[in-house]
């Protein structure tokens, strides 16, 4: 058994293994398959200050080693998660964390406020990635003084760790970490859905309502690994990787292209009980190269 | 039941004619309570291209044996890979999931509407009400006589009645074209119904129109089939529900079919 337990700025995992917001709904969905303690934590559904309906059917397209969605944010907003949700998560012993958008920086203030009133939320991951929303986070997401100023922002007003999670969707994705880094952000994870589309030839029309939607899955594993490797190598704050991670491998190739921690996302729409492969597979693979802790092998890479 | 990931061994693969296949999956964990509607959803792990589980109708139940069975179609690359099963292969299968047809309180008057593969979930379903003494009858669509299967077992549990569009078998027509939905219809309880949406709408305007409580079994596109993908929504009376764990079956007062 090697040292799993890792810090990210203040959030202390006991493993680094988290799931993704929007491919664990809150938690509470995956109790009849796995005891959920187990993880180093989680993120819940994206939440914004009013509730939203997300966009119409269909909203996910199946592609080669992935898939894309359009869910848009669907959620009963703040107040609701606050007085309906929460109170179901007091009993978990993990970090919980909420994934937090807006479409002004005051929906995104409001939000936050009312999130650091709950004890038992371990911290925010701020989403200013989005792609599938009009006027959604990744307006926020894809300009330098935009990100750092929700970033800063939000800073302000919540006190616990604040994750940012970067969208792939720029044209150097360096440049933005280091503005969500000046703005105030103890982390940063990466990365979001790529925008992409999927059409139906027979019919001439595309597959999701929206047209254009997110790309996940072990496809976007390549880039994902990429931007974390450039990423880590440029910030001094910890990276948490996500992109493609079905596996115990995929998660060791995020460690040793800079990742502190990984969250794995669309794997548990294939197999709920993907995380709890990972993280044995993790162990059994510190075990197998004499590692005495995940630590050593964060950023490893042998060029 | 508990929903789990099962792998469940093939017991048997009964090819039922050029599409169709019952296979049959015996489960280590043991089986209980499973409702008419659940499905279940099924890794296809020998192609390269599918990458996310299909989900599939549980047919039928069998307690004694330990084992569930699934009605499949080969349409695509996943489905009539899964088709081709061939006893002792393992497959990969999260069961069972979603909410399944509710019963008659009373003793009732049903009238089970399938078309095509949607036949699946009536078998459990008319399994299940058969012992309560309901009066059943069965009515079933589809394109021709050769792509209808299993009617000696429905015949089991109620009178069997079909419509096959080019008439090779019973009434020509669609389902809603048999004389069952004229002035008979009135005469039903229930109408319980699962198959193409345009059968669904088409039996659910005549159920709403004669008053006749309906039930359909809607089939989304989906991701996970237990609510956190959000992606196989439907359009309800309280806002987008997700079909995998509010449904798949619906109350039709539920749905905003009017339109």
């Amino acid at each position: 058994m090697a040292e799993l337990s890792i810090d990210i700025a203040g959030l202390k995992l006991k493993n680094p293994v988290m799931t993704a917001s929007g491919t664990f709904g809150y938690g509470v969905e995956f109790d009849d398959f796995f005891d959920l303690n187990t993880l180093g934590g989680f993120v819940v559904k994206g939440t914004t200050l009013h509730s939203r309906q997300g966009n119409s059917y269909p909203r996910m397209a199946e592609t080669p080693s992935g898939m894309l969605n359009t869910v848009g944010l669907q959620n009963r907003g703040v107040k609701y998660f606050a007085e309906n949700i929460y109170p179901r998560l007091l009993g978990y012993d993990t970090n919980i964390l909420v994934n937090v958008s807006g479409s002004t920086v005051e929906e995104y203030i409001a939000c936050a406020e009312q999130i650091n009133e709950l004890d038992h939320i371990a911290g925010i991951e701020l989403n200013i990635s989005c792609p599938n929303v009009k006027e959604g986070g990744m307006a926020f997401g894809t300009s330098c003084p935009a990100a750092e100023a929700v970033v800063k922002a939000v800073r302000n007003v919540y006190h616990k760790p604040l994750m940012v999670k970067l969208s792939p969707n720029v044209t150097d994705i360096t440049d933005i970490a280091l503005a969500v880094e000046a703005g105030g952000a103890d982390s940063i994870s990466l990365i979001n859905t790529i925008l992409a589309m999927a059409i139906h030839a027979e019919s001439r029309k595309p597959v999701l309502s929206t047209v254009t939607g997110g790309l996940s899955g072990p496809a976007i594993k390549p880039i994902a690994l990429r931007m974390v490797w450039q990423v880590s190598k440029s910030v001094k704050i910890p990276v948490v990787g996500i992109g493609g991670i079905m596996n115990a491998t995929d998660a060791i190739e995020f460690f040793l292209a800079g990742a502190s921690a990984i969250q794995v996302g669309t794997a548990n729409f294939i197999d709920p009980m993907a995380t709890q492969h990972i993280i044995a597979g993790i162990d059994n693979y510190l075990d197998r190269h004499k590692f005495k802790s995940i630590k050593e092998i964060i950023g490893g890479l042998q060029l | 039941m508990k929903k789990s990931v099962q792998n469940l061994l093939v017991v048997s693969n009964q090819r039922l004619n050029k599409d169709h296949a019952l296979l049959e999956l015996k489960s280590e964990v043991l089986l209980e309570g499973i409702l008419p509607g659940q499905f279940a959803n099924i890794l296809v792990d020998k192609s390269q291209n599918i990458f996310l589980r299909r989900p599939f109708s549980i047919f039928q139940v069998d307690y004694k044996c330990n084992s569930i069975f699934i009605l499949i179609k080969g349409i695509g690359e996943g489905t009539k890979s899964l088709s081709k099963s061939v006893v002792g292969d393992t497959l990969s299968i999260i069961f069972p999931l979603g909410r399944g047809y509710t019963f008659p309180t009373k003793k009732s008057k049903v009238l089970l509407v399938g078309g095509g593969v949607g036949i699946a979930p009536l078998m459990l379903l008319a399994t299940m009400l058969k012992p309560d003494n309901h009066q059943i009858e069965i009515l079933i669509g589809a394109r021709s006589g050769e792509d209808l299967v299993e009617l000696e077992n429905f015949g089991k549990y109620g009178i069997v009645h079909t419509t096959t569009e080019d008439g090779s078998h019973g009434t020509k027509g669609f389902v809603t074209n048999h004389a069952i939905f004229g002035d008979e219809l009135k005469s039903f309880d229930k109408i319980y119904t699962c198959g193409p949406e345009p059968m669904m709408k088409a039996v659910a305007r005549l159920a709403h129109q004669n008053e006749i409580d309906c039930e359909v079994s809607l089939e989304n596109t989906m991701a996970c089939g237990y609510g956190v993908c959000l992606c196989c929504v439907t359009e309800t009376t309280g806002g987008h529900r997700c079909v995998c764990t509010d449904g798949p079956v619906f109350d039709i007062k539920q749905l905003k079919w009017q339109n």
